[in-house]
């Protein structure tokens, strides 16, 4: 035995190779003929034992009124938490008083998806989305203004809440 | 002899033309039958089935950088895929593939060249292909690229031995080295098929041919989790797959022969109507239908083997090739040697189904110690050093 082979410490009786070796071109053999567990993809996007979760946090969606305006108040909450200082926020505010955002852009490169923005919203405006398809042929694409944001449609996360941590 | 250089011509165009279609399909169907193992399902996607997948591999190899490292060895890096690819594809000529095909100018022999010294020829250039690889790797100038090339030339002289002993049995019985008529000697019945008469010499010679051709368990020259990719590291694009190509057309070839020496090769069981004149279209279809089942489920054991089996250690493939592997085979030799003259020149007995069953209660006797030693893992489980202390 050359220097430095590790030996692995088997009784003899119960090494085996033919054995072993016929029961395993047996079981690939079997394996040829279950079902697959491929998913294929672009035509496929869940099958029966796999579905993406709703918890999901991705791309962002502001989510619209009545009158479809943005809910958003401006209240300046999202970047203040934002830990990747993503969301550029400019606030305005009308005849009556009512704040409402000027300027409302999330760089989507930068941000961490970690929901907090979501969490802190007392509006329930900014939300993380259920989706993940987000390529684009160019770098700008990717900071999202507040008409792109209220024009996603995708469904929204529903966060992880602590006091039902299994989602029931 | 016009006659004969146009046949011969229009045999090697149709062989080569279906060998390189083969190959193609075979890479495609390796990795159908992997994903398939592994329970997932393969490239689909180009063609129907991805039955188109290899001509998009081809093409994306063919408009793919040229890389040529800066300290190889220019003419030997350039020679060496074509080194590998050429000895791979010409042991396919003495390889008879069907019954003779019926002309209005005379039978054609369906084999690219009927060699009187068939087997010798295969023998000669299966281990020329070897000097391809053992060129890539040097001439990379990478150490892990030259370790393959040594581990390649190790490992064809380790089992080249045992390859040809285990032949040298198929030789006796047939009396002959041409490949025709080692077929026409086992198309007497079905107990003639040399598997049953040589039994072990074909296992000898499976594991042999799997380390010859360097496929898993045996594929230490290109061991891609020690050595990055072997003797092929420093190579891309065209160069890259002509040694896929030089590996596959091994696989056919080796194929083609276990089916050729040990199954008969294009006869079918249980009739003799294909094995006598007179030739007709559909016989000759029909063989070459046999061959292809039978050298086709010989590659399907070559892919199932290497999705099942994982790569031997280095000490682990040199003993089995020198501690088992040869000497068993030349004991093999000198007994099924003393068993044919015992029968023949003792008894008097031709050569028949009885005498070829004869000789498989022989092989069944060996091969008692033989699968008794190689599973109680002496040799190719890491037990050894244990049982020693």
């Amino acid at each position: 035995m050359p220097i430095g082979v590790k030996v692995m410490k088997r009784p003899g009786a119960r090494a085996s190779y033919v054995r072993a070796t016929l029961q395993g071109m047996l079981l690939t053999l079997q394996h040829i003929f279950r079902p697959k567990v491929t998913m294929q993809y672009p035509e496929e996007k869940s099958t029966a034992d796999w579905a993406i979760a709703p918890r999901w946090r991705g791309t962002h969606r502001m989510l619209t009124d009545e009158q479809g305006r943005a809910k958003c108040v401006a209240c300046g909450l999202c970047p203040q938490i934002c830990p990747a200082n993503c969301i550029k926020l400019v606030p305005g505010e009308d005849e009556q008083g009512n704040r409402y955002p000027l300027i409302y852009e999330i760089d989507e490169f930068r941000c961490v998806f970690c929901g907090y923005c979501q969490e802190v919203c007392p509006e329930e405006a900014i939300h993380v989305g259920v989706h993940y398809e987000n390529s684009e042929f160019s770098r700008d694409r990717f900071v999202y203004d507040l008409e792109r944001l209220c024009a996603q449609t995708h469904p929204v996360s529903s966060l992880w809440d602590p006091s039902d941590p299994k989602g029931e | 002899m016009t006659f004969f250089l146009i046949t011969s011509i229009i045999k090697i165009i149709v062989v080569f033309t279906a060998l390189m279609v083969g190959i193609a399909f075979l890479t495609w169907l390796e990795r159908r039958v992997c994903a398939w193992m592994q329970d997932r399902l393969g490239p689909n996607r180009v063609g129907p089935q991805g039955l188109l997948q290899p001509a998009a591999d081809g093409l994306k190899n063919l408009v793919k950088e040229e890389t040529l490292p800066a300290e190889a060895d220019k003419v030997l890096f350039m020679l060496a895929p074509a080194i590998s690819f050429v000895p791979a594809l010409l042991t396919f000529a003495v390889i008879p593939f069907a019954a003779p095909l019926p002309t209005p100018w005379g039978d054609v022999d369906m084999v690219v060249a009927n060699l009187p010294v068939g087997f010798l020829y295969i023998l000669a250039f299966g281990s020329l292909g070897v000097y391809g690889i053992v060129l890539a790797g040097w001439s990379s100038n990478n150490k892990y690229a030259l370790l393959g090339g040594l581990r390649a030339s190790a490992q064809m002289i380790s089992y080249e031995i045992a390859l040809g002993m285990s032949t040298v049995a198929v030789l006796l019985l047939a009396g002959n080295v041409t490949l025709t008529e080692v077929v026409a000697k086992q198309s007497q019945s079905l107990a003639t098929w040399n598997i049953f008469p040589l039994s072990l010499a074909f296992f000898i010679f499976i594991v042999a041919a799997f380390a010859e051709t360097n496929r898993l368990p045996f594929d230490l020259p290109e061991a891609e989790s020690e050595l990055i990719a072997g003797y092929h590291a420093e190579y891309s694009a065209m160069k890259f797959s002509m040694f896929y190509i030089a590996e596959y057309s091994n696989m056919v070839t080796a194929s083609a022969l276990m089916a050729t020496l040990f199954f008969g090769g294009y006869d079918i069981p249980f009739t003799q109507w294909d094995n006598v004149p007179p030739w007709t279209v559909v016989k000759t279809l029909a063989t070459l239908g046999a061959f292809l089942v039978k050298t086709g489920f010989f590659l399907f054991f070559f892919i199932w083997v290497r999705w099942t089996l994982p790569r031997f250690r280095y000490d682990q493939l040199m003993a089995l090739g020198w501690k088992v592997m040869l000497p068993f085979a030349l004991l093999y030799v000198s007994v099924i040697a003393t068993v044919v003259w015992v029968l023949h020149a003792r008894l008097g007995w031709a050569y028949d189904s009885r005498f070829a069953l004869a000789l498989f209660g022989v092989n069944l006797l060996l091969a008692i110690p033989l699968f008794f030693v190689l599973d109680r893992g002496h040799i190719v489980s890491g037990s050894a050093a244990e049982e020693r202390a």
